[in-house]
């Protein structure tokens, strides 16, 4: 029966990849057609303010030599062949190749992503779950109150908020940047870059909670309404008891799979967090390359992006599919 | 002495009609039931007239909007709040109607230990399971993957294991088939036998009457008629209420005859006799004031007119 098993979880992961190939042929083609048609000219986004001493007949010569005057179809194909070659290109603000930029870019944000995601998780389910079992009253309403509130406020906004008390008021925080400024790097001490992840973690951590403690609560509230609690109840549990027999077996599921699915979200908040905090990570590399018109790190982000969260998606899949006895033991039946 | 005697039970629920009304459902009124050790009473009456919550109410495990008032006796004490939650699972058991009552990710074997309270919980769940002919590899199945017989024995199993006096079953038959359900059905006549008192809710008079003692007749939430189940017989002219004769009259094997209209909804009650309405019998003196529940030849019977 286990080697049956093994076989689906094949199976299923195969029918994934396929998918996922598909998707990012589907992103790399629609990104490649928006950044064509958008108003960056690669080739005064390459040269920049030496943009004056370059004659018509150069510019020509370039773009001949960099095939942007052939057609799309031919471009898209040309960056395509590169790609699959594991070619990503070379950052134009960077001048280093993409793939060397995206590589040491993920490490600063995942400590940060990681992070953020184990504490919003663990203090968003904590929340929810006591939300639940002390449902209508004082406590459960200061907790709903403060996700409604966190859950409407913008990541940014939230930052700037943390900046303003802990960095400027107390003191007790740097300002921004992933490590301190004017110390070469091979200075940098292990406290020294966790001083600077600190407030960055903690904002995206504090808007990371509502969703899991929203999400748990209601879904814990709609467990302890249930028959099969009723019974339990009928049969003599309570309290604690009770949460712990049928409850948390119930919730917990549900609220890691939230979890990894949320990894979208996750990424879209390091992305405004990293801005305000000027934490090197690759949020901040993304708005870098959006503003700068660095389209070969443009592109190379937003593949590596959806890759990122398509692997969310596909554990969370995953979780459940191994997980839960409904699927898993229907499948063996 | 009855081991469970309810008195005058009323249950209401509160309502929102809308964001800002509240509205008050009398879902039970001065009901009267009683039960005694080694008996089993069945009671029977048509869906929504109350008969579930007749059970939640003497488990204490009605939702917070219910409004209980009314006296229940165990053994001769009134049963307070705590009372009832110290003997939930110990000395009352409870089997529910279906499936959804077990623990979907939890495996069924793990869930009738949970009930087993004195002694080794896996040989006492293995023994009933062998004793209900549940194969052995029951026990490390989920909720979804046993059939309807497998789930109602399991349900079943949880209650013999408990140990319990009083055993309240609510619709422990429907879609089950004959041979499943009157296994089922001598179980609980064995509980009975072993000095258990059983309270069978159901709407199947026809198998309630194969195994109960007494019958309950419910009727928009209350009882109508308590009568022993001798007196289902023959045209049931030693019934004592004209709802129960009617019911007794209205099943396949009798004369087959519904009755004009419905059940009343607990929302729109008349004020005097809940039966009055549709009552051939009924006068102006029966739409007043609903009748109080009177002994009765060995029996029990809320009408004026019952001799």
């Amino acid at each position: 029966m286990r080697k049956n098993v093994g076989r689906k979880i094949g199976i299923f992961l195969l029918l994934k990849g396929l998918r996922m190939l598909t998707l990012l042929v589907a992103i790399c083609f629609i990104s490649f057609l928006l950044v064509k048609n958008s108003p960056i000219d690669p080739i005064q986004a390459y040269i920049g303010a030496d943009m004056l001493k370059v004659g018509p007949e150069q510019r020509e010569k370039i773009a001949e030599y960099w095939g942007v005057d052939q057609p799309v179809m031919v471009q898209f194909l040309n960056w395509g062949s590169a790609l699959l070659a594991g070619d990503l290109g070379t950052s134009m603000i960077f001048r280093r190749p993409v793939a060397d930029v995206i590589g040491e870019r993920f490490i600063n944000s995942l400590v940060l992503m990681l992070t953020a995601w184990v504490l919003s998780g663990v203090i968003g389910f904590v929340m929810g779950v006591v939300s639940a079992m002390k449902k209508d009253t004082w406590i459960d309403r200061i907790i709903k109150w403060y996700c409604y509130t966190l859950a409407s406020t913008p990541t940014f906004w939230m930052g700037l908020l943390m900046l303003i008390v802990f960095a400027v008021w107390l003191g007790w925080f740097p300002i921004g940047l992933g490590v301190p400024v004017g110390v070469l790097a091979e200075d940098v001490t292990i406290a020294n870059r966790i001083e600077h992840l600190i407030l960055p973690a903690v904002t995206l951590s504090i808007i990371g909670v509502a969703n899991v403690a929203l999400h748990t609560r209601q879904k814990l509230v709609e467990v302890l309404a249930s028959d099969y609690v009723l019974f339990a109840r009928a049969r003599g549990e309570r309290g604690f008891t009770l949460f712990w027999r049928h409850g948390l077996r119930n919730v917990a599921l549900p609220a890691i799979t939230l979890q990894f699915a949320a990894f979208s979200e996750l990424f879209g908040g390091a992305v405004l967090a990293e801005q305000v905090f000027s934490y090197p990570g690759l949020g901040q590399a993304t708005v870098e390359a959006g503003l700068r018109g660095d389209v070969p790190l443009l592109l190379g982000l937003v593949i590596f992006s959806t890759f990122f969260v398509f692997a969310g998606n596909l554990i969370a899949d995953l979780i459940y599919y191994v997980v839960d006895p409904r699927t898993r033991e229907s499948r063996m039946l | 002495m009855p081991i469970l005697e309810v008195e005058n039970l009323s249950i209401s629920f509160n309502q929102y009609t809308s964001s800002f009304k509240q509205n008050n459902i009398q879902v039970i009124s001065s009901l009267n039931v009683s039960l005694e050790e080694g008996e089993i009473l069945a009671v029977v009456g048509a869906s929504g007239s109350g008969k579930s919550l007749l059970a939640h109410a003497i488990l204490g495990i009605l939702p917070d909007n219910a409004t209980i008032s009314g006296t229940i006796y165990y053994n001769g004490e009134v049963l307070t709040a705590s009372k009832q939650a110290s003997l939930r699972g110990k000395e009352v058991a409870f089997i529910p109607q279906s499936t959804n009552y077990l623990d979907p990710l939890m495996r069924v074997g793990n869930q009738v230990r949970t009930s087993v309270k004195t002694g080794d919980a896996t040989a006492a769940q293995r023994a009933v399971f062998k004793r209900l002919h549940l194969q052995p590899t029951v026990e490390n199945m989920y909720p979804f993957q046993l059939s309807g017989g497998m789930a109602r024995r399991t349900l079943l199993s949880t209650a013999i294991v408990s140990d319990a006096k009083v055993i309240i079953a609510d619709e422990p038959t429907p879609g089950l088939d004959p041979v499943v359900m009157k296994e089922a059905l001598n179980n609980f006549r064995e509980f009975a036998d072993n000095g258990c008192a059983v309270m069978l809710i159901t709407h199947d008079i026809e198998s309630a009457l194969t195994i109960a003692d007494k019958i309950a007749v419910f009727y928009a939430g209350t009882t109508v008629e308590v009568a022993p189940v001798e007196d289902f017989t023959g045209d049931g002219e030693a019934l004592r209420h004209p709802y129960s004769k009617a019911l007794w009259r209205a099943l396949p094997q009798n004369d087959f005859i519904p009755i004009p209209g419905s059940q009343p909804h607990p929302s729109a009650l008349p004020t005097g006799c809940l039966f009055a309405p549709r009552c051939k019998e009924a006068i102006l003196e029966c739409g007043k004031k609903q009748p109080e529940m009177r002994n009765l030849r060995n029996g029990m019977v809320r009408c004026i007119h019952a001799t």
